[in-house]
């Protein structure tokens, strides 16, 4: 058995593939999770300033602020959403 | 002044308290004076790796709350000359190490030794933020398997926020990359992430390459460091490991399994 293996290993040397794959998922999960650290640090402490800046001109609730931050080429676009309340418009 | 040097991964059971207890070992080697501080308060265990678990009468806890001195709480290593081990505390008060109290004691530890050399608990909570925060180098032990790589990515991400470097502004914390249980002929089968593909990943600079070796465990059950066994690779591995850390520039040996002669493959041996 032993004789006929060392042809077969030599003819088609058949590797495995799993070391490549464990690289690529690797890449991917690690980039996406270096970006989110990115954002996390500042973010919550923005959005919270941010409300309450707002806050003192309209009555918004925590909810109705969403902060993100995007790519968009080589730019990083920091975007802000604000709803404001029905009755302070009227 | 002397130097800090956190040993640390994320992720358990990669190899930190074995690679401290190694690297403290092979600077003690090269005449410079070296504590190595436990900081798995809960989870002692370099004391065992080290060898010297009966002798510990003191921890660093009880240095902190002023119940021994620092002086009092050192174990003298019995074979390197001016090797000393801080023990952890085995108590189960995970807030025993305040933030004060690491400080001072590293603070004095830096005063008497040219390197103090911290063995960082598992995982990213306080214990591992503390053992980290002093630091002016960082060996990052990796395995080369997805969960450590991964780990050791995030620890790096700390390493570059949360360490008194980081908040100070000062020069980043030095990063090494420590690969640990590296098998050479799985790498070649395609099975494992090769070292290549871990320094791609992760970024920062080899320190070494160190080879999965039966030696390491021997080592332990006895309570040597690793580095002493200068018979094995591993323990080869770590002294080339600490030249590098000392600026000595060495090829990374053991990155090749030794090929099996034709009638070895023949004879299936």
């Amino acid at each position: 058995m032993k004789f006929f293996d060392y042809f077969r290993t030599k003819t088609d040397s058949r590797k495995s593939d799993s070391a490549r794959v464990a690289k690529g998922r690797l890449q991917i999960i690690v980039a996406h999770e270096r970006s989110q650290s990115r954002k996390l640090d500042y973010l919550p402490e923005l959005q919270q300033e941010i409300l309450k800046v707002v806050r003192r001109y309209v009555d918004v609730d925590e909810k109705s602020i969403k902060i993100d931050v995007g790519q968009e080429g080589n730019c990083e676009v920091l975007e802000l959403n604000v709803i404001l309340p029905e009755s302070s418009v009227a | 002044m002397g130097k800090v040097i956190v040993v640390t991964s994320g992720k358990g059971g990669v190899g930190k308290t074995t690679s401290s207890a190694a690297l403290a070992t092979g600077l003690a080697q090269h005449g410079f004076s070296v504590a190595v501080v436990d900081f798995d308060v809960g989870l002692r265990n370099l004391d065992l790796v080290m060898g010297c678990e009966r002798r510990v009468v003191f921890d660093f806890v009880n240095v902190i709350n002023r119940e021994a001195t620092l002086h009092q709480a050192l174990i003298r290593d019995k074979r390197v000359d001016n090797l000393y081990i801080l023990p952890a505390s085995q108590t189960r008060d995970k807030d025993a190490l305040t933030f004060e109290g690491v400080a001072e004691v590293i603070e004095d530890l830096r005063e008497r030794f040219d390197y103090v050399v911290c063995d960082s608990p598992a995982g990213i909570e306080r214990g591992a933020q503390m053992a980290m925060y002093f630091a002016d180098e960082a060996v990052v032990v990796t395995n080369p398997e997805v969960s450590s790589v991964r780990d050791s990515d995030r620890v790096l991400g700390l390493l570059a926020s949360k360490t008194r470097r980081a908040e100070q502004e000062d020069e980043p914390v030095r990063e090494h990359l420590l690969l640990a249980r590296y098998d050479t002929l799985r790498v070649e089968q395609g099975e494992m992430l090769s070292m290549d593909d871990v320094v791609e990943i992760l970024a920062i600079p080899l320190l070494g390459v160190i080879p999965e070796s039966s030696a390491v465990l021997q080592a332990s059950n006895s309570g040597i460091p690793v580095i002493l066994d200068q018979e094995c690779d591993a323990g080869q591995a770590y002294s080339d490991a600490v030249g590098r850390l000392l600026g000595e520039e060495l090829p990374h040996r053991f990155l090749q399994s030794r090929k099996k002669g034709f009638f070895a493959r023949l004879l299936g041996g």
